[in-house]
């Protein structure tokens, strides 16, 4: 008996250690990815000077004393997302909440159907389409001598949000537990006060969470917003070129080498330090909201 | 029943109604217009020799059959690595692991990678794969950094499936005198494969749509490769994303861009149908 029990426990063990491993791999990526940005990243901050680098309103890193400043990069990421939350937020949250509580059965389903395809479409095929409508159409309607610039990219990067703001308040909406309303419906509200006084406001920490997605959606869109905003690295302006923090990275990387190079990964890393502290704050809300309920 | 309400509640109530709609309708027109232009710009220039030939300089033909054969080579390295990794993963959170400690940071590790932008991934597949490996500009590193990529959705949608099989069935196949390992192979797996092929249809998705990513790591090159030369290391190709956004953004060839767009749409159709008919029917199956 002990014979045949043997194999087979070696088996188990083995089999636990292999499951173990696999669930590891995700903790190793996270780790690998912070050290190579680290390393790669930290080096030409420190050549530079942290301040210099970060508040530096010029960058002219192939000039013959070259700059690095990366204050134009951070302000245009920073205004480019604001401007996509600003616009994207109110028509993505009107959205849901027909989604999940307005919309006659088809029609519901039809425009669910619309989100989710949204949502996989390509980003390089948002930025040809900016490119190609959005671009001229701007500097038609606002008479400037180029439109790519920071408003095309608002626009671009408000519709790439939409998506995923759609569908994750939407699913909030519907966690509202039916009590909520039926007892404001017994008060005599009609149903639309009711989802927009009782519903929403018990959603809240559900929509605060998508809010936050679209923010890390639209902060680390490298792509579509290199094709729309004009990629010049100037202080933003909304009807200017501007380029962000990721498509600094992007534009120069091909042919970058020594300090430039370096100073690419020390935007990468800026970058990801962003990216992570939204993710945080996108935790703590989730958190949060579950302590609540 | 409306008479009973005030004027300016009834108005304010109307007004929501209508930005409501009109938001939902703005989403659907969006969609229809995006789908009407790049079909409308992009489909006339899909030929048989455009989908069947290399681009050549020599006779000014552009064809993407390097793109299609890269993007359906860098989706099978990915999902060969990433499919035993990412089930392996889940496996272990929803029936091995005992320790919360744990647990919380895999789950954190997983939450965190999901939320990394692309561009970065591209760089650190970069500095890993093709400089510190010296894998060179290649499918391969392109392919490695994409492993990364999708192992969040491959972890989350096996686990959420895995959390819907029965503790009895667990049970049953225990009681019956099978090892963990031999319940887990027979039982719990077969049960959950609603949630690994949508993990699986998810990722070929992200890997279909991916171009950030892939720039830096799996290169640019458009020359017809096999399967033996696409898993070298230093052999460099483009996929269908960064195929059209070179066609756009550094050559101005706009209509093979949309023709690029147009395939990449109605991929991205298949995709999401596929995904939704995968959770509808296999899950069925299982009840």
């Amino acid at each position: 008996m002990n014979k045949l029990k043997k194999p087979a426990h070696v088996l188990e063990r083995t089999m636990h250690i292999i499951f173990l491993l696999c669930g590891l791999t995700a903790v190793l990526f996270v780790a690998l990815t912070t050290v190579f940005l680290a390393i790669s990243g930290i080096p030409a901050i420190h050549k530079i000077g942290i301040f210099k680098f970060l508040f530096g309103k010029v960058w002219a890193s192939t000039a013959a004393e070259p700059l690095y400043g990366i204050l134009p990069f951070i302000t245009s990421s920073v205004y480019g997302t604001l401007g996509a939350i600003v616009i994207g937020v109110p028509i993505g949250l009107l959205c849901a909440i027909f989604l999940a509580k307005m919309s006659p059965r088809g029609l519901g389903g039809a425009v669910r159907n619309a989100v989710d395809l949204l949502a996989g479409i390509p980003s390089v095929v948002y930025g040809l389409v900016g490119m190609i409508i959005i671009v001229p159409l701007v500097r038609e309607v606002f008479n400037l001598p180029d439109g790519a610039s920071l408003f095309a990219a608002i626009i671009v990067l408000t519709v790439m949000i939409l998506p995923s703001v759609i569908s994750v308040s939407e699913t909030a909406i519907r966690a509202v537990p039916k009590e909520y309303e039926e007892a404001s419906l017994a008060l005599g509200a009609t149903k639309t006060e009711t989802v927009f006084k009782v519903t929403v406001p018990a959603a809240k920490s559900g929509i605060a969470s998508a809010i936050v997605l679209g923010i890390g959606r639209a902060i680390g869109e490298a792509m579509a917003v290199m094709m729309v905003s004009g990629n010049v690295a100037n202080m933003p302006k909304l009807f200017g070129s501007v380029r962000f923090l990721t498509t600094a990275v992007a534009s120069e990387m091909s042919y970058s080498s020594g300090l430039q190079r370096q100073a690419l990964f020390s935007i990468a890393l800026v970058l990801f330090i962003f990216v992570m502290l939204i993710n945080g704050i996108l935790n703590l809300i989730i958190k949060r909201g579950e302590r609540n309920e | 029943m409306n008479d009973s309400i005030g004027r300016k509640r009834r108005v304010r109530c109307a007004v929501l109604n209508v930005l409501m709609y009109t938001a939902a309708g703005l989403i659907c027109l969006l969609l229809l217009g995006l789908i009407g232009y790049i079909i409308l710009r992009g489909v006339p220039h899909i030929t048989w020799s455009f989908i069947s030939t290399k681009p050549s300089l020599i006779k000014g033909t552009t064809g993407i059959l390097p793109n299609i054969l890269n993007t359906l080579y860098i989706i099978a390295i990915t999902l060969i690595l990433v499919l035993p990794l990412g089930v392996g993963a889940a496996v272990y959170l929803t029936e091995y692991a005992k320790n919360k400690r744990v647990v919380d940071l895999i789950g954190l590790a997983t939450e965190t990678l999901a939320g990394i932008p692309s561009i970065i991934y591209g760089l650190v597949g970069m500095l890993i794969f093709v400089q510190f490996f010296s894998l060179g500009t290649s499918l391969a590193a392109g392919a490695l950094t994409l492993v990364i990529m999708t192992l969040p959705t491959v972890i989350r949608t096996t686990q959420e499936s895995l959390k819907t099989v029965p503790a009895s069935y667990r049970e049953g196949s225990l009681a019956l005198g099978s090892g963990k390992w031999h319940m887990i192979r027979t039982v719990v797996l077969p049960s959950a494969i609603d949630g690994i092929v949508t993990g699986c249809i998810l990722s070929i998705g992200r890997i279909v749509g991916e171009s950030a990513a892939l720039l830096f790591t799996a290169g640019m090159a458009n020359e017809i490769m096999g399967i033996t030369d696409a898993i070298k290391p230093g052999n460099a190709g483009s996929s269908l994303t960064v195929a059209l956004y070179m066609y756009a953004k550094e050559r101005g060839q706009f209509d093979t861009a949309f023709a690029i767009a147009a395939i990449l749409l109605v991929l991205t159709f298949i995709i999401n149908l596929s995904a939704k008919l995968a959770a509808k029917y296999l899950k069925k199956g299982n009840e």
